[in-house]
């Protein structure tokens, strides 16, 4: 039986990819998931080349046809997401048929079953794309959502349900999972059923604070969770506040990751810190990914 | 003037850059107040320390069923597009996790077996800093419906001139949600190739919402030139740079507002706030 581990943050910008980036290079027999579909980094350094490609559709879209739609407006009075309006013409008049706004459609469908004319089409929308991917490391499971895509939370869904098919069928140790940033319906959908949660914090008053946030949802739904500090160096006093904080959830603090510009030289590099340096870092990560792979079991 | 700070991806100074603007304008002189839109990890408090004044529920319709009414006759499982209605054995279940609120099965039940009733998400706390009026909101934990609170933060904003948007990062609906109806977006970013790459995501997104927009870069001689490079080819302004100063991230961590702790920096603030004006206008 394979083992997930997804990493989280709560906190956005605290080195989740890096660390999973590096995860990728020390960990055998693993598949790789990147569920931060949003902003989606992981395959910057990990270079996939894609190997099955498939259209993600989370859902329809209303659209009036303009030549049926006798402007009676009830689409409008029962939108509650105010998504229909009359555009503005360039003469400044508006328009004599009202417009959905797809951006804000919810895809709920009332307009087309409320329009006495039946002038509303209602078709499935392509939100983005998923992939199968190979990489150096191993199989890599990625997803580009569309521009001002809704529907991450069905794609995250999507792409562990496939990382997770992968690992099974090729007996493989390990789902890694790089996750988004904060506690909502994506970051909520990367980690319900997961084996074991990784939250990456730095030592901030923000990244504390947000990092008790997203460790009340992780005991909300009953998931095991470890901590690690990123750029613990850069205020031990706040560091070790934050090991103790999670000492008292019951949370074992399982690394920390000193400051180092060889990261950010490692991401420009195209390539992950522990293959990047030798260095202090480095092993600072190898620690981390072996308490990990203990905290497992 | 609605001015919204975002970024694609996280961590790159949003909260920073929102904050201090909020601040030098309040300490200008002008009417000011700072909705914090990140309503899942909310963190402009921490640096503005407001008096909170006033806290007001955030709820989302969620429907439920009359059963002496209700025949069973799965009309408003047939229409709901989320599935988070299923009919077993004649009687109707509902996922709340699933709703979207969208009213659908109250509105075609044939019997009028369904009302609604409020179910609570989050919060919004209104209050007062520095002359700044302060709006944030708190998701519950364990809610997916960011975008119901985020709008609620935007109804509970009150009429002061400058309204400046700290918004969650990403590209999508909580994005949205946030800056669909700003003047303008600072999107902020990192020089480093996963900052370049969310930069172009949300610069895509905000030319599908149509609004005006800028660039600013936080610790801006880390990494390479490619962010410029970029902004150059696509014709898009830098309007503010902030370098990696080890006094900068300090005074983060602590939750000390930089214009405050390194007032070298009130400057390049003012200048980006005047860049934005004129750009408004």
């Amino acid at each position: 039986m394979s083992k997930e581990i997804v990493v989280i943050s709560g906190k956005g910008g605290t080195g989740k990819t890096s660390i999973v980036a590096s995860f990728a290079a020390l960990a055998d027999k693993k598949v790789l998931a990147d569920c931060d579909v949003d902003a989606a980094d992981l395959y910057l350094v990990l270079n996939p080349k894609i190997k099955h490609r498939e259209d993600f559709s989370g859902g329809k879209k209303a659209t009036i046809i303009e030549d049926a739609c006798t402007g009676c407006n009830l689409c409008i009075d029962n939108c509650r997401f105010e998504a229909i309006h009359y555009p503005l013409l360039n003469n400044g008049k508006k328009a004599t048929t009202p417009q959905i706004n797809h951006v804000i459609c919810e895809g709920c469908g009332v307009c087309v079953r409320v329009c006495p004319a039946k002038a509303i089409s209602f078709e499935p929308v392509v939100n983005g794309e998923w992939y199968v991917s190979s990489t150096n490391y191993g199989p890599m499971i990625h997803a580009r959502l569309g521009m001002a895509e809704g529907n991450s939370g069905k794609l995250v869904a999507l792409i562990r349900e496939k990382a997770r098919t992968i690992a099974k069928d090729n007996h493989l140790d390990y789902v890694i999972v790089d996750g988004s940033p904060g506690i909502g319906c994506p970051v909520i959908a990367s980690i319900a059923g997961a084996d074991l949660v990784l939250v990456v914090t730095e030592p901030t008053l923000s990244g504390q604070h947000d990092l008790m946030r997203v460790v009340e949802l992780t005991s909300f739904f009953n998931i095991p969770t470890i901590i690690c500090v990123n750029k613990w160096d850069l205020n031990p006093g706040i560091t070790e506040e934050i090991e103790v904080k999670a000492k008292e959830r019951g949370i074992k603090a399982v690394g920390r990751v000193r400051y180092d510009t060889a990261i950010t030289k490692a991401q420009i590099m195209k390539t992950s810190v522990v293959e990047y340096t030798g260095g202090a870092v480095s092993e600072d990560i190898k620690s981390l990914w072996r308490n990990v792979v203990y905290a497992l079991g | 003037m609605k001015i919204a700070v975002a970024s694609g991806k996280g961590g790159t100074g949003k909260t920073t850059i929102a904050t201090n603007l909020a601040l030098i304008l309040s300490e200008m002189g002008k009417s000011v107040q700072i909705l914090d839109c990140d309503v899942e990890e909310p963190n402009c408090h921490i640096f503005l320390n407001p008096e909170i004044e006033s806290t007001i529920p955030v709820t989302i319709p969620l429907p439920q069923v009359m059963e002496e009414k209700c025949t069973g006759c799965g009309i408003c499982g047939e229409v709901c597009e989320f599935s988070a209605i299923a009919i077993i054995k004649g009687s109707v279940l509902i996922f709340p996790e699933l709703c979207h609120g969208c009213g659908a099965c109250k509105l075609f039940c044939p019997e009028g077996a369904i009302t609604e009733i409020s179910k609570q998400v989050g919060m919004v706390e209104k209050g007062k800093s520095n002359g700044i009026r302060f709006i944030h909101g708190l998701l519950n934990i364990g809610e997916l419906m960011s975008p119901a609170v985020i709008a609620g933060v935007k109804k509970a904003a009150g009429d002061e001139e400058i309204v400046i948007l700290d918004s969650p990062p990403g590209t999508s609906c909580p994005v949205i949600e946030a800056v669909k109806d700003a003047d303008f977006v600072l999107l902020v970013t990192e020089p480093t190739p996963f900052g370049l790459n969310d930069l172009e995501l949300a610069v895509g997104m905000v030319k599908v919402l149509e609004i005006p927009f800028a660039v600013a870069i936080n610790r801006s001689d880390v990494g390479n030139e490619d962010v410029k490079k970029y902004c150059e080819r696509e014709d898009i302004k830098i309007i503010l740079e902030i370098p990696d100063d080890r006094r900068i991230a300090e005074a983060y961590s602590r939750g000390d507002m930089i214009i405050h702790a390194v007032p070298d920096y009130r400057q390049s603030f003012e200048t980006c706030w005047e860049t934005i004006e004129g750009l408004c206008l």
